[in-house]
């Protein structure tokens, strides 16, 4: 029995209950406790410089200390009730080395003088026994330190500062909204994290970060058991990198879209969107069938951001083109020799696509990254040409480079940090340009928003993705919803399909909050901002089946 | 010492229970050690190991429940615990599917732990690397590969009595072999509780033999072909049928169970004839944890008989609504995936190629996505190994597809089956399947 299944089988004798064990990320405590500080900064401090020098001691040539105290809250309901509530903590120090020109790592939760001092030593001699089999010595890529520093997410409202209750009595509200409309069954939550990290390194960076991410969700499913059909609609909403404010349904950030409800930006009305997706899942249970073919593709931000984070976001992963992650996530196509060439079209001359760990609202909005780079924005795809890969200290130099792009991320002080994925996103259009002036310039198309069932290969070519409602477009207008769609494409011909992009108006963000990768598998949470966005000439196929 | 003797964990859990004043109260603990090795490029880059000792209280008052754990052990600290659970529960809101606790089961024996896994240390784990990596160096292939194995116990106790303990270990290793001029990928995966059985260089050269056999791949149409899913490949879309083995989601007429107008599909022949599913906790090939997760001694269960379905898992608060006996899933490892025993054949894979006049082999597939819940259709693709059959021999290397399918109708198009064998907790046999719906192709390597 592994820790994740303990944690399930804790859950023994508590029915639904068993459920919120699922999301646990520590160990339990009241939402009290969330609200306690930590340990000062400058005990921090003297703690980590204690794991500096005691890996210096044995013959580290480099070492970076992450203490750091995860907090997450979850509540989950269900129609009428509360399923579970769920408050953790898990706090820890995980250290980082390099000996003999070999990374080494250790981490415990025993947080004294004498728990880091050992954890520091266990660090260098994993080092030193794995250089045996090295064959590639660590470069790491400088990094001037950055002194004393701190940084915080801009939240308005501390969200484990919100009582239980109101979050109960919102999720209630939505599922009531939802049922009065014809919903049968609806499954509703808000997870809400914060991570007090605080960084250390051997050149000189005393890092201290509150970080802070929210995502609420449900799922809506409408039930015809006469004729023995269901379908479901998921929430509209996507995780950010915010406060409790984005709860607040703030009329400026609705947005009426062309299918003519309400889709939302960086304030989410909950409420709002149950009641269109009880309405919208009784509607999908009837919806026409789609007829397979060729079809342009309107794609709304929070679908779209999803076919980026697949088809841009992983294959531009630098461990991935390496090989690192051979076994697992798999490869890239995007090789070094393309990216050498200069001359690669992902796509066409309309897709500009960067990557940041900077845009404020974004899940991966970070002052520094858990190596102590300093965050910042770059290019990854320039006038549809693949210009450069998201990397780390120790990948620059495979690259030529000089700079790391600040990719570094751990999802807890007990994993060791590596290359992650930033928020990686697609510039907006230069001209004034809205998602209803897109629609009336397709003749024949669908519209489709939210996520959906996803699936690519594991270089990154060849792709699937649903998604959560489908209109079909006809002559410019909306004539009505489909069912049954899914599009297949392989990423270099769907980016260079790409003609047209909404402006700045309509640029918003779709996160995933639990990005899995490595061995053993660490999660992490990335924004994609996009314009809603037009793909011409996409292979759709039906996906509705007879048993 | 990470694993406490089932005598030292019920002191530990009688004295917690003797702080409680809630109504009732539940102790479990957790004690286990975790580590692994991960390389790749033919070289180490991590490996760690984790030591954990963790208790947990859930208290009751009526229908409110509050949790909260501990790593520390001394009375003060385990008092203090108990009293902020019971704190917790008092203002918790009323769940009312909660079941009162259960009174002592009876549990069967169990062969969860293997000595040999216990004893793995960090030499071991180097040297089922360098095992691995000693084959692929030098002669143009890389590998990337890993190791996870756990050694541990998990005990609980009740306010009515019940108790129960158990030790187990697992092992999970896997391993990619790719030709350097990326052209060629190999895969294989063994999982096991006990570690002797478990040879790196021989699960290496499988994967070795794969990455070298499919590096000339030809692109050839997508369509309905037979295919012959070795047991890892129809592991990855059996496991996705088992999970929907559920009574509460049938009757609620969401799930590829339930029977229109109403009701479940238990009594209604989904499947060939030849589709038997089975679990039994006394397997020793695939040992599980003696109970589930509503604490109820695991039975041996049919699932699916001659293609009939025969139960649906009933977890006790849907049983006691529904008023039938509640029955647990198979519960292997992990998330409800294992655990479970497909009647085979005995067919080898050998046999199904010969009698094969056009067809594909597939080693795993990849990606598997949902697609249609209410169809159980799903979307993924093969990886790593994926040959063209024709006149009863393997003509060649094909670039993999990707498949819409669905495991009810992949059970009905059955061919033949051969031998089950251990794949992520469960027994999966080869199968030969018609008609399996390849939708497109794929450059990916």
């Amino acid at each position: 029995m592994k820790r994740r299944d303990f944690i399930q089988r804790s859950g023994m004798g508590l029915g639904a209950l068993a459920t919120s064990g699922l999301f646990m990320m520590g160990n339990p405590v009241s939402a009290e406790q969330l609200l306690e500080p930590g340990i000062d900064t400058a005990a921090k401090k003297l703690l980590a410089d204690t794991a500096l020098n005691a890996a210096k001691a044995k013959g580290a040539t480099y070492t970076d200390v992450r203490i750091g105290r995860y907090l997450s809250q979850s509540v989950f309901t269900r129609e009428k009730n509360v399923q579970g509530i769920s408050n953790a903590e898990t706090f820890g120090v995980g250290i980082r080395v390099i000996a003999n020109g070999t990374w080494g790592f250790s981490a415990t939760s025993d947080v004294t003088p004498d728990g880091i001092k050992a954890c520091a030593e266990t660090a260098v001699a994993i080092a030193k026994a794995n250089s045996k089999l090295q064959t590639e010595p660590v470069v790491l890529a400088p990094e001037k330190g950055h002194g004393e520093v701190t940084w915080n997410t801009p939240i308005v409202k501390n969200p484990m500062e919100i009582p239980v209750k109101e979050k109960i009595d919102l999720l209630l509200k939505a599922n009531n909204a939802a049922m009065d409309n014809g919903a049968a069954f609806v499954n509703s939550a808000i997870f809400m994290i914060n991570e007090q990290k605080y960084f250390a390194s051997t050149d000189g960076s005393y890092i201290d970060q509150d970080i802070h991410r929210l995502y609420p969700t449900f799922s809506v499913t409408a039930v015809n058991k006469a004729a023995g059909g269901f379908r479901s609609r998921q929430a509209l909403s996507t995780p950010m990198g915010m406060g409790y404010e984005y709860m607040d349904g703030l009329a400026k950030d609705k947005i009426m879209n062309p299918a003519g409800f309400v889709s939302y930006n960086n304030s989410y009305d909950i409420v709002e969107d149950a009641i269109s997706a009880a309405k919208q899942a009784k509607e999908k249970i009837n919806a026409k069938s789609v007829t397979p073919g060729k079809y342009d593709l309107v794609l709304d931000p929070d679908h779209l951001g999803l076919t980026i984070h697949e088809s841009v976001g992983h294959p531009l992963e630098l461990d991935r083109v390496l090989g690192y992650e051979a076994n697992y996530a798999g490869t890239s196509f995007a090789t070094l020799d393309k990216w050498k060439s200069g001359d690669f079209k992902y796509g066409s001359d309309i897709v500009n696509i960067f990557a940041d760990k900077t845009q404020d609202y974004s899940l991966g909005n970070t002052g520094y990254d858990d190596e102590g780079v300093k965050c910042k924005e770059w290019d990854l795809i320039k006038d549809g040409v693949l210009v450069n890969y998201q990397a780390i200290r120790d990948q620059v130099a495979i690259l030529g480079g000089t700079e790391s792009n600040g990719c570094a991320f751990a999802d807890s002080w007990g994993s060791v940090q590596f290359q992650r994925m930033p928020n990686v996103s697609l510039r907006p259009g230069t001209e004034k340009y809205s998602p209803a002036d897109m629609v009336k310039d397709v003749e024949k198309g669908i519209y489709i928003l939210g996520r959906g069932s996803f699936s690519i290969d594991q270089q990154r070519y060849n792709f699937q993705f649903g998604g959560t409602v489908f209109y079909e477009i006809k002559d410019g207008e909306i004539v009505g919803m489909l069912e049954d769609v899914a599009y297949q494409s392989n990423t270099q011909e769907f980016w260079n399909s790409c003609t047209k992009i909404c402006d700045k108006d309509d640029y918003r963000f779709m996160g995933t909050f639990n990005d899995g990768k490595g061995q053993p598998s660490q999660s992490s949470a990335v924004s994609h901002g996009s314009s809603t966005t037009r793909f011409d000439g996409v292979n759709v196929i039906n996906t509705g089946r007879n048993i | 010492m990470a694993i406490l003797t089932k005598e030292q964990a019920k002191q530990i859990i009688d004295k917690v229970l003797s702080y409680s004043t809630a109504d009732e109260m539940e102790v479990s603990i957790f004690g286990g050690r975790t580590g692994n090795i991960r390389y790749a490029r033919n070289t180490v880059n991590t490996s760690g190991e984790t030591n954990e000792i963790r208790l947990s209280v859930n208290s009751v008052y009526g229908k409110k429940v509050g949790s909260s754990s501990t790593n520390e052990m001394d009375d003060a600290s385990l008092k203090k615990l108990v009293a902020r659970a019971e704190e917790i529960a008092k203002l918790a809101p009323e769940n009312p599917e909660y079941m009162p606790m259960l009174g002592p089961q009876t549990y069967p024996d169990s062969t969860t732990f293997s000595p040999a896994t216990d004893k793995i240390d960090p030499d071991f784990r180097a040297q089922v690397a360098a095992d691995s990596i000693g084959i692929t160096r030098g002669d143009d292939l890389t590998a990337a590969g890993y190791l996870e194995d756990f050694s541990g116990f998990v005990a609980s106790g009740n306010s009515k009595g019940q108790f129960n303990y158990n030790t187990s270990t697992s092992v999970d290793f896997s391993v990619t072999v790719r030709t350097t001029d990326g052209k060629g990928s190999g895969y294989a995966i063994r999982d096991f509780n006990d570690v002797s059985l478990l040879s790196s260089k021989d699960v290496t050269n499988i994967a070795m033999q794969k990455a070298q056999a499919s590096s000339t791949a030809q692109a050839i149409e997508p369509g309905k072909y037979t295919v012959i899913l070795e047991p890892t490949a129809a592991g990855d879309l059996l496991s996705l049928l088992t999970r929907g083995f559920d009574a509460r989601s049938a009757d609620e007429g969401r799930s590829f169970m339930s029977k229109k107008g109403g009701g479940t599909r238990i009594g209604e022949k989904l499947f060939d004839e030849r589709v038997t599913i089975t679990s039994d906790p006394t397997n020793t090939e695939i040992p599980m944890s003696p109970w589930d997760g509503d604490g109820l001694p695991r039975q041996k269960t049919t699932w699916v008989e001659n293609g009939v379905v025969k139960n649906l898992a009933y977890s006790r608060y849907w049983a006691e609504k529904q008023g039938v006996a509640p029955l647990s899933s198979a519960g292997g490892r992990g998330f409800g995936g294992g655990g479970y025993i497909f009647a085979g054949g005995d067919e080898s894979i050998a046999d199904m190629i010969k009698s094969t006049e056009r067809g594909i082999l597939v080693t795993r597939f990849w990606y598997i996505r949902a697609v249609d819940p209410q169809t159980l259709l799903f979307t993924g693709l093969t990886r790593d190994g994926t040959f063209y059959i024709e006149d009863g021999k393997i003509k060649f290397p094909v670039k993999n597809f990707r498949f819409n399918e669905s495991p009810i109708i992949m059970l009905n198009n059955i061919e033949s089956m051969g031998k089950p064998q251990r794949v992520g907790g469960s027994l999966i046999p080869p199968m030969k399947i018609r008609d399996f719906t390849f939708t497109s192709l794929s450059d990916a390597v």
